[in-house]
């Protein structure tokens, strides 16, 4: 399955990957719409973390022995079965907050709404996810293990 | 008899996990699953969701309607078990049938404590809250008896997600813990001070020190509890969410061993050849202290699974231990704790701070350099990072100065653990 990889020497804490992830995840896809209209009902799936000159992109790592998925109760996170990425169904989602508990990297996050679990989603339908293609210094990038 | 190369008895989450862990290792061995209850696998934990009306029914399924099909496995529902003869790989059914097995799994979770010392409890309007099945029964009471007021008898999790379903549904209801405060087993005292707090402002009355002593019924109908400290609360309704027992009934007299629950190694395996048993029944290891506990969550219920599924099929997994950890709401407000969350005594230090106007708390306790437990409550969007370092007994020494600063992250931790979460392996079995 694809993988993104990320690799902190190269990250330059510039936060595009946050605006580029707001845009993909608008109903406009319009990084001025996405951002005056928008912003308050979308968390972004990618977040910088940034420590001194040391900073990184973070987003969901689709473990393999995914612990959100364990320890999920309603079945609301599961992992797709052609892309192999972890996705959360906001339909069966409860809210319960039982995979923030569980994400050793911190990569679950309370959806805008507060009810619903939101995470990266790899950008369905896109053959490069958007953090990756447009990091300006090669931070991100994308690897496929071949693996599904 | 029929015969089965799997056979598993239960079907809510350690079978499903199970089923998922044979299926990693087995494409196509005959898995058979028997289940007392009828239903397609439900969540467990989403009953009370059901009650409140916060989820419908068609939102229950654990797993899509297909899925059993999909994964090749034959189901027999509203099937019980009634006896385990592992010398003759069999079991009995209470309907007459043997059926013969390879490998056995036992995944029958647990039974809701009724206490038998309090006269009146076999009154009308009076339940336990465990199952789908309950679940519809409340609600048909309620609605037939119009339901106005209730009491929980029991402030740890199923108590107080029974609360929210009452007044979810406009019902007054009052809690009586036996504790001296709600969530004792999960909570450090601060903890359960905001949740108590949360609950009032919801008009949630909460009783300590105390419980009931006899119920009292009119024409065989609950009307009123009479409290150990003398007082008598009217209601119309009465749950006791006092605890669930590993339902260990099902291996009496085959000469498996339990304790409180089923004894299982890290493997799973059970005293008998090719027995097994995970979730709420088992008795397994737990991470922090090394002995064999029954920790009755859900996670550890999934983990359990896929360990025993893995090695019926004849592989090598490992349990990695228990850890105690639950993410509860209260009425809005959003709380997490994991593994110990009160020193147990020298050598433990706790780093806390406390928000009481914005009902935000968060403690962590640590033991000889490592994390052992935590408590979050508001704010607890990061807490997994927490968990993982608890998980994987990480020294934190060197970073303990920025373990409670607002912008702890990933980022703060040791590279080479650090390295492996961001390479999506930390779990990996
Ligand atoms: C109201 C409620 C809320 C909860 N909330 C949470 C939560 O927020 N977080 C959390 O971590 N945990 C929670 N739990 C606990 C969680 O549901 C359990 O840990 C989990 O369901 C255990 O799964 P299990 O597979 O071991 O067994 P169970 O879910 O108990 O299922 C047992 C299965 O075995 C079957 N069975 C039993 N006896 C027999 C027999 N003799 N023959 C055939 N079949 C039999 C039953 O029909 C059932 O299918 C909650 C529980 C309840 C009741």
């Amino acid at each position: 399955m694809k993988r993104i990889r990320i690799c902190e020497e190269h990250c330059i804490g510039c936060g595009l990957c946050e605006v580029h992830c707001v845009v993909q995840h608008s109903r406009s896809r319009n990084i001025i719409r996405a951002f005056r209209e928008e912003r308050d009902g979308i968390v972004p799936g990618v977040k910088v973390e940034r420590d001194g000159h040391l900073s990184f992109a973070l987003q969901c790592r689709h473990c393999e022995d995914a612990p959100c998925i364990e320890a999920c109760m309603t079945g609301a996170m599961h992992r797709d079965p052609e892309t192999g990425a972890v996705l959360c169904d906001t339909e069966r989602c409860v809210g319960c907050w039982m995979c923030i508990m569980a994400c050793p990297a911190g990569a679950v996050q309370r959806g805008a709404s507060g009810k619903v679990a939101s995470k990266c989603d790899l950008c369905i339908g896109e053959d490069v996810p958007v953090c990756v293609a447009n990091c300006p210094n090669e931070a991100l990038v994308l690897e496929d293990d071949g693996d599904d | 008899m029929t015969k089965t190369k799997y056979l598993i008895i239960g079907n809510s989450v350690a079978a499903v996990a199970a089923v998922s862990g044979i299926r990693q290792v087995d494409a196509d061995g005959d898995i058979t699953l028997i289940s007392r209850e009828t239903q397609h696998t439900y969540s467990r934990p989403l009953i009370t969701y059901l009650l409140g009306g916060k989820v419908g029914e068609e939102q229950m399924a654990y797993r899509p309607a297909d899925w059993y099909e999909k994964s090749g496995v034959n189901t027999m529902l509203g099937t019980e078990v009634t006896h385990v003869d592992p010398e003759a790989h069999t079991v009995d059914t209470a309907g007459g049938q043997t059926i013969g097995y390879e490998k056995l799994l036992i995944a029958v979770g647990g039974t809701p404590i009724v206490p038998r010392d309090v006269q009146g409890a076999d009154a009308e309007g009076v339940f336990t809250f465990t199952t789908m099945d309950d679940a519809d029964a409340i609600a048909n009471y309620i609605e037939e008896r119009e339901v106005r007021s209730a009491i929980v008898v029991g402030g740890g999790l199923i108590g107080l997600k029974s609360v929210e379903a009452l007044i979810e549904l406009g019902i007054s209801t009052t809690v009586v813990e036996l504790a001296d405060r709600m969530l004792s087993a999960t909570f450090d005292e601060t903890a359960s001070t905001l949740a108590q707090r949360r609950l009032a402002r919801a008009g949630v009355e909460v009783r300590t020190s105390t419980t009931v002593a006899e119920l009292l019924s009119e024409n065989g109908r609950v009307v009123g509890a009479k409290l150990t400290d003398g007082e008598t609360l009217p209601c119309e309704l009465l749950i006791f969410a006092i605890g669930v027992l590993p339902a260990t009934g099902i291996v009496q007299g085959s000469g498996i061993d339990s304790d409180r629950g089923i004894i299982v190694d890290d493997g799973m395996r059970t005293s008998a050849e090719d027995v097994y048993a995970a979730g709420d029944v088992a008795q397994a290891r737990a991470l922090l202290c090394g002995t064999n506990r029954c920790i009755a969550i859900f996670p550890n219920a999934y983990r359990q699974g896929i360990v025993a599924g893995r090695n019926m099929a004849g592989a090598e997994a490992q349990w990695e231990g228990g850890l105690v950890m639950n993410s509860v709401t209260i009425v809005d407000l959003p709380t997490i704790s994991v593994g110990v969350t009160e020193a147990l005594g020298e050598g433990y230090e706790e780093l806390s701070q406390l928000n009481e106007v914005a009902l935000s708390y968060r403690k962590l306790v640590l033991h000889e350099g490592r994390i052992v437990g935590a408590v979050f409550v508001g704010d607890i969007d990061r807490a997994g990072i927490i968990t993982g370092l608890i998980r994987e007994r990480i020294d934190v020494s060197e970073i303990r100065d920025v373990l409670m600063s607002d912008d702890f992250g990933l980022i703060s931790l040791p590279a080479a653990y650090r390295e492996r979460v961001l390479s999506g392996t930390v779990n990996r079995r």
